[in-house]
């Protein structure tokens, strides 16, 4: 069994990335040592009539150090995670984890690889460049040229971009970036909104690509108890004997064919 | 050192902090941060007689001090229950609630039929879960209907039976006293509360079940209230719950009348949460000198 860590972690460094996208290093006891890329930390607000941990993904994870970073979006005034972009070097915070299963790194092994993130699913995708040892090919969706963790993820993948707006690399999504610069893959790992995931699910079938995707849904627990995070399966899960599939313990990541978007 | 044990129907808990059912799994997960044989109980999330896909999501939603829920008594069926989720908990030493639901009271029996042979202490039964459209708390609502499925059930059941109560009614000491007519063995209360909660940002339901069961501190006061009304209006012993985040929550509802007390929605802010409150009213009881914690029980009236 995957061991999990509660523990009050100490903040080394913050630092807004623009827009409402802040960037938080953390030294853990455990956590960080224990962590692979894909999975996720719950965080805890210190108020205490906030009381459901936000799950926020793993963007970089220095396991020697016992480093965790986590690149997460400011939801709005009053938020947890408002509260955690307050946080300074020297403060603590309290997370579980490392939680859920991450990325399989070993179905990368000898293959051409798409990491494929959208919006703030992009920070996970930096780990996993640095799992896959540069040789990925990473294409990042954004809204517009104001991009976050272009440096990190052009330093250990080669990095394509599209934006919305058409303001930097591919004006469109990632498939249109994909199409525009002839690229090729056996196997992709992609995190990101639903529209960007179902659109990359049947790109994938389409072109024979193995397709593994993060998924999100509302959690209270973060550990499997609670039932809350399911996605539907499309066939029926062993452990809960219907066609839903619990995000947080038998994902985040699943292959696309086995659950429905 | 003290004495922490309490008798419900003639079990013996070690102490009287057990689980609240839905926020445990079958204890699983939370073995990972918890010595579960540390506990009174492990009350298990509920079960019938075939596996529930439960509600569309999102299922849960945050409020201030508490959450809202709307699981939908997702399960994964009795049969598959009785062959992992029992053996599971018959490796602690701890005793063994079984939590039931049903669309039906043939399929409520059902179930509690096929526990009878299962090494099972006993069954709370869910009359009053506000998330499923026929079942639950369509039971929980009616005097007459509370006293006839917890009659029906009797006949059936191996095990003292627990009936567990919603607040979503005018008069709850109606309720349990229609329980016990029925010949309950003892009470758990409350279930969680009706809510509902708007997001105006994408101006639809927080739930996708549009209502939700709120629960957590903001319903303490309210659980403990009711308890303690319902401990003046019955003889059956009452396992209170409702918004336990620490010790201190849990003594208001012994004091209130509760023989014991159930830790639901802190689970998911604290694992640790259900030790915290044994050691905390282990503390309480040293404190203020208390020999045995049935001391406790109704000491405010």
């Amino acid at each position: 069994m995957a061991e999990k860590f509660k523990e009050v972690a100490q903040v080394i460094s913050q630092e807004s990335l623009g827009g409402q996208i802040y960037s938080m290093w953390i030294q853990t006891e455990q956590i960080a040592a224990a962590a692979k890329p894909g999975q996720f930390v719950s965080v805890y607000s210190k108020n205490q009539a906030k009381l459901l941990p936000r799950p926020i993904s793993l963007c970089e994870i220095d396991r020697e150090h016992g480093r965790l970073r986590i690149v997460y979006r400011v939801t709005g005034a009053g938020t947890g995670t408002e509260e955690f972009s307050t946080y300074q070097a020297g403060d603590s915070i309290e997370l579980l984890g490392p939680l859920g299963n991450g990325f399989p790194v070993e179905r990368a092994e000898g293959k051409r690889v798409f990491l494929i993130g959208g919006g703030i699913g992009i920070p996970p995708m930096v780990q996993l460049a640095k799992a896959l040892g540069g040789t990925a090919t990473a294409i990042m969706g954004y809204r517009n040229a104001d991009t976050f963790l272009e440096q990190e993820l052009s330093a250990h993948a080669t990095l394509y971009i599209a934006t919305e707006d058409g303001s930097l690399g591919t004006k469109g999504n990632v498939i249109d970036c994909i199409k525009e610069n002839d690229l090729k893959a056996d196997v992709l790992f992609a995190c990101g909104p639903t529209p960007m995931l179902r659109a990359l699910k049947a790109y994938a079938k389409e072109t024979g690509i193995e397709c593994w995707i993060s998924m999100e849904e509302r959690m209270a627990c973060g550990i499997g108890a609670c039932l809350a995070c399911v996605c539907k399966s499309t066939e029926v899960d062993a452990h809960s004997q219907v066609k839903n599939k619990r995000v947080c313990k038998e994902g985040p990541v699943f292959l696309a064919d086995d659950v429905e978007l | 050192m003290a004495d922490m044990s309490v008798n419900i129907a003639g079990v013996t808990l070690k102490n009287p902090v057990m689980t609240a059912s839905g926020t445990f799994g079958s204890g699983m997960e939370y073995s990972e941060f918890v010595d579960l044989s540390r506990l009174g109980a492990v009350v298990t999330k509920g079960v019938a007689n075939v596996p529930w896909p439960g509600n569309p999501t999102p299922r849960v939603a945050e409020i201030r001090s508490g959450m809202m829920n709307a699981i939908g008594l997702q399960n994964p069926g009795i049969d598959l229950f009785c062959k992992r989720d029992i053996p599971f908990l018959k490796q602690y030493d701890t005793k063994i609630i079984v939590n039931v639901c049903g669309h039906t009271t043939e399929e409520y029996c059902e179930t509690v039929d096929r526990l009878a042979q299962e090494p099972v202490d006993m069954l709370e039964i869910n009359i009053s879960c506000p998330n499923v459209k026929c079942g639950g708390i369509s039971f929980g609502q009616d005097p007459k209907a509370v006293e006839a499925i917890t009659a029906e059930i009797k006949r059936h059941a191996a095990q003292p039976v627990i009936m567990k109560l919603s607040p979503n009614v005018t008069d709850i000491t109606e309720i349990a006293k229609a329980a016990e007519a029925g010949g309950a063995d003892a009470l758990s209360m409350i279930n969680t509360l009706t809510g509902m909660k708007i997001d105006i940002h994408r101006q639809t339901f927080a739930i996708a079940n549009k209502t939700g069961g709120v629960s957590g501190p903001a319903v303490h006061p309210i659980a403990v209230r009711m308890v303690y009304q319902t401990a003046q209006a019955v003889h059956i012993p009452i396992i209170g719950m409702g918004g336990i985040q620490n010790a201190e929550d849990a003594i208001e509802f012994l004091l209130a009348g509760a023989t014991a007390v159930a830790v639901g929605t802190a689970n998911f802010r604290n694992p640790m949460t259900t030790v915290e409150v044994i050691d905390g009213i282990a503390d309480y009881m040293k404190a203020h000198q208390v020999e045995k914690v049935t001391d406790l029980i109704g000491a405010v009236h």
